[in-house]
């Protein structure tokens, strides 16, 4: 299962080529009959999931991916002793170490993953630094692509705020390897980051879903936040705007489908979970088979 | 190889030993003692000129820093390439030119300049240098939280 990924760390998108990305979903694909089931292929092996912020949804699936892999886990919060004492990052890496066969990584700065992959003699995997990068999240949206949708000659529109949104650049990135059409659209002052609209072969930019959404086989909604404006009002407002409806959905591809990473606030309308296009639920359950891939790859590497 | 300059063209005198960095982007001169990491407090004798000119850089103006009795290495000048991409540096004995170099750029520079991302890992108090991969077009990518800097990279000497 391991000839082909040489991989050790898991820390950006930007580490993986698009073969290991295929790899990755392959691997995927193969792990769903045992995602409900269980297996035992990770037995007596250790996770340590290191959350430095909180974050349920990413804590819980690793937990539960390698439970279902037949190994256990190892837990530390912000709210642990070491932490509060003020111990370095590097110290606890250098700790948990000698505790555990991987680490999955939360932590609010930027990079710490990446640092940590460079202390560490085990595999890290990037559960979100910062305002960075959560790569885990991009494989388990293109697993959910595929298996939805397809990924070649793929149209996909990503919908909201695109500037400070981390899942939105590593997805684009991610998108751009495997050639889609990809269109933007934001508010004003919330679009993507030049550099990387930039760096894509195929992009097109909005400020109104209505201009692209009957051209898409993905919509793909992210939250606004209310902390990005200034302006109370301002942010009513365009949060309003950027709500999806039933309505919207007029008139769009027979099988488009709508992914948003979960938790959602007003972006999309309750009614919208009763359309054929809703996905977003299916697609935080495709986390688990895509984590415990990635799990099963890396610590089998690591024998 | 011996290579020889006449000396009226000098408007500061020539130096003995040492090194003389030339065609230096004018107005850059401090920021090299900076990336040299030569201080106010430095015992060297150091000249520097400023904005004199020059036939080969832009607006035909360009800095010369000259430091006595230090032979400047490769690996030391090399980070000059950031700021001033078209210095040469001179190595002097006895009067003459006994090498000059080109800078060249390295792929990847440490503890050179700081991330203008404050929230990165490489500005907190974990036991770490800054770290940038050098990318086409003289622009910057932080190695650990990707931040580019692409203008103004002397803002961010250390």
């Amino acid at each position: 299962m391991d000839e082909m990924f040489n991989k050790k760390h898991v820390v950006s998108m930007r580490d993986l080529t698009r073969e290991d990305v295929e790899f990755i979903l392959d691997c995927a694909e193969r792990m769903m009959p045992y995602a409900k089931s269980g297996m035992r292929v990770l037995q007596n092996r250790i996770l340590a999931l290191l959350f430095f912020e909180p974050s349920t949804r990413t804590r819980l699936s690793f937990d539960s991916a390698m439970k279902r892999l037949g190994g256990s886990t190892l837990n530390l919060t912000s709210e642990e002793s070491s932490v509060l004492k003020g111990e370095t990052l590097a110290d606890t890496i250098k700790v948990v170490e000698e505790y555990a066969d991987a680490i999955v990584l939360r932590h609010p700065r930027e990079g710490a993953a990446r640092m940590a992959s460079e202390i560490s003699k085990i595999p890290i995997i990037n559960g979100g630094d910062g305002a960075g990068h959560h790569p885990t999240q991009t494989l388990l949206d293109l697993y959910t692509i595929k298996k939805e949708s397809h990924l070649d000659n793929l149209d996909i529109a990503l919908l909201g705020d695109l500037k400070y949104g981390r899942t939105a650049h590593s997805l684009v990135y991610a998108l751009n390897m495997f050639d889609a059409n990809i269109a933007l659209v934001a508010p004003e002052g919330l679009q993507m980051p030049k550099h990387i609209i930039n760096s894509l072969n195929s992009v097109r930019l909005a400020e109104d879903v209505n201009d692209v959404i009957r051209d898409v086989d993905v919509l793909y909604v992210t939250r606004i936040q209310k902390e990005r404006f200034p302006d109370p009002n301002e942010y009513l407002r365009v949060a309003k705007s950027y709500r999806l409806t039933p309505s919207v959905l007029d008139q769009v591809r027979e099988n488009l489908i709508i992914m948003h990473p979960l938790p959602r606030v007003d972006e999309i309308d309750p009614e919208v979970d009763k359309t054929k296009h809703a996905r977003y639920f299916k697609q935080a359950f495709y986390g688990i088979p895509v984590r415990m891939a990635l799990l099963a790859i890396l610590m089998n590497n690591a024998l | 190889m011996t290579l020889k300059k006449s000396k009226e063209e000098l408007r500061v005198r020539s130096i003995k030993n040492g090194s003389v960095i030339d065609h230096i982007t004018a107005g850059n001169a401090l920021n090299v003692l900076k990336i040299l990491d030569i201080i106010g407090t430095t015992k060297a004798i150091v000249s520097v000129a400023m904005n004199v000119t020059s036939k080969r850089l832009p607006y035909g103006r360009k800095d010369i820093v000259k430091i006595e009795d230090r032979e400047l290495i490769p690996a030391e000048v090399d980070k000059i390439a950031l700021i001033a991409p078209q210095a040469t540096i001179n190595i002097i004995r006895d009067y003459e030119v006994v090498q000059k170099n080109s800078v060249v750029l390295p792929d990847i520079i440490t503890h050179v300049v700081r991330c203008p991302n404050l929230n990165c890992i490489s500005n907190s108090a974990e036991p770490v240098y800054s770290k940038f991969k050098v990318l086409d077009s003289l622009a910057l990518r932080c190695s650990y939280c990707e931040t580019i800097i692409d203008t103004d990279i002397a803002a961010y000497l250390i």
